[in-house]
């Protein structure tokens, strides 16, 4: 009996090899369980050893397997072939970022702007193991914790028009983590996220197209965290403006 | 660094093309959206035109109204309520993303806060129309 | 202490006022000026506009939505890549927004 196949069309590039990427075809079986991490490893175990790309909890967690099916970047350990068969499905590299190999993209980018946030508690002393646990009230989890789900997977910036058009453009997943860590009542580094938050280049190329928060696979909304980042900025900025002796 | 960087001369980037936002609906929707700022403008200059007539007097005042019925600017001005219309629901909507309000410990949903502003707006509509019905003169 | 010299918030801060501006009041003014006053469904002598409370009023109506437009005209152009240079595209965009704005206030005060 005949099995039902499904076929991959895969992005290559070798760089010691191809001076361009390509695309090459895969039949693989098709499984109703499988999702398309499934077919790449099939395809790298039984058909073609050779093709390179990221993966590892492989249940939605790790943000390792974000690339573009069908053009649109998802995270390919939950994206099932049963919603694409019996149409092939296109799978390229996370778009905005530089390829390395076939599927594997070069974030050094990503890395450096979400370091350039500061993403973690900055206190500005630390409290002493003696006096016991930071202690923080539900309504104040309330305010930062949806962003705290950020996995970095960087689907939100292959998403993003304006990452790819502007260098200097934070990204998504940056300015939420800084709006995270701000927003967090045991952080007291807001003034030294600051610079980087406030500067010319950083945030205010973000036109709220909104299609960050549209593929984020943790509801992150990210689009949010930027919008109200902007917002506090703004009234920081009329402030100092206005009631210079009211600085920090 | 102890890590194994990738030689950046044989990296591949990948332009984005300048016709990006006519590939998504989602891409086009929101260049729609931005468009329409455009078209708010070229409303409003318009309308400072007509009430600069003023300065001539009622009846210039009158008889540039009286432009304006024509068919070329019903149209014109169809297109502006259309975008107009257009940026104030989508305005209402982001404004529900970006304001948090509580009652309580509470969030209120954003369909909700989405609701009362469209709310507003139509009572404001409303009293603006009154207001000119009621001094026009 | 930290606030580097940029004026990004000034242009954002008068762009939302804008669009909450036009989000609310400029529908029912298309409707007036565009179809009721032009097809006669209502009469518009114009003896309204003589009250500085009006002219105020509209001031604020006209101007305002101006940075609205011009600043995401400005980020709308420069995403469509059409290749045109930015300092221009800046002076054409917010500079043609304050120009507007005086030219409101000018025709407004001499109603």
């Amino acid at each position: 009996m005949a099995e039902s196949t499904i076929r991959l069309n895969v992005t290559r590039y070798r760089p010691e090899l191809d001076r361009v990427p390509r695309t090459q075809s895969y039949d693989i079986p098709y499984r109703e369980d499988w999702v398309v991490l499934d077919a790449l490893n099939h395809i790298k175990d039984q058909i073609d050893g050779t093709l390179s790309y990221r993966w590892s909890c492989r249940m939605g967690v790790c943000g390792s397997c974000g690339m573009m099916v069908n053009g649109v970047p998802k995270l390919t350990c939950a994206s099932f072939l049963r919603d694409y068969y019996p149409r092939e499905i296109q799978v390229e590299p996370l778009v905005n970022f530089p390829i390395i190999r076939d599927l594997v993209i070069d974030m050094s980018d990503f890395m450096d702007k979400l370091k350039s946030v500061k993403p973690w508690i900055i206190r500005k002393e630390e409290k002493p193991v003696s006096q016991g646990e930071y202690r923080q009230t539900p309504a104040e989890l309330d305010t930062y914790k949806q962003f705290t789900q950020c996995i970095n997977c960087m689907l939100c910036y292959a998403a993003c028009p304006v990452y790819g058009l502007e260098p200097e453009f934070l990204g998504p997943a940056a300015i939420a983590l800084g709006y995270r860590y701000n927003m967090d009542s045991r952080d007291q580094g807001r003034d030294q996220r600051q610079g980087i938050l406030m500067s010319h280049d950083a945030i205010w190329q973000c036109t709220f197209v909104g299609e960050c928060s549209l593929v984020c696979p943790k509801d992150v909304d990210p689009a949010a965290a930027i919008q109200r980042t902007k917002v506090d900025t703004t009234k920081e900025w009329f402030q100092s403006l206005l009631l210079p002796w009211g600085q920090k | 660094m102890s890590a194994v960087q990738p030689d950046k001369s044989k990296l591949y980037h990948r332009q984005v093309p300048a016709t990006w936002w006519l590939k998504k609906s989602t891409y086009f929707l929101f260049m729609l959206r931005e468009l329409s700022s455009l078209f708010i403008a070229l409303f409003l200059v318009l309308y400072l035109v007509q009430l600069y007539q003023l300065t001539d007097g009622p009846q210039a005042y009158v008889a540039f109204a009286h432009k304006l019925s024509s068919p070329g600017w019903l149209l014109f001005h169809l297109v502006v309520l259309l975008f107009a219309l257009y940026h104030s629901f989508t305005w209402f909507q982001s404004t529900a993303v970006i304001l948090v309000l509580r009652i309580g410990d509470r969030v209120i949903p954003r369909e909700i806060v989405t609701a009362l502003n469209i709310g507003a707006w139509g009572l404001i509509s409303l009293v603006i129309l009154v207001l000119f019905l009621a001094l026009k003169g | 202490m930290f606030r580097e010299k940029t004026t990004e918030p000034l242009w954002w801060g008068l762009f939302s006022a804008g669009g909450v501006i036009a989000a609310f009041l400029v529908p029912i003014h298309v409707i007036i000026a565009g179809f009721a006053v032009p097809l006669n469904w209502i009469s518009d002598p114009g003896i309204l506009y003589r009250s500085w409370l009006v002219r105020i009023y509209l001031f604020v109506l006209i101007s305002l939505p101006l940075y609205h437009w011009a600043h995401r005209f400005y980020f709308a152009v420069n995403d469509m890549q059409l290749g045109i240079p930015r300092k221009p595209l800046a002076l054409l965009c917010y500079g043609g927004a304050v120009v507007g704005t005086l030219v409101a206030g000018w025709v407004l005060a001499r109603l």
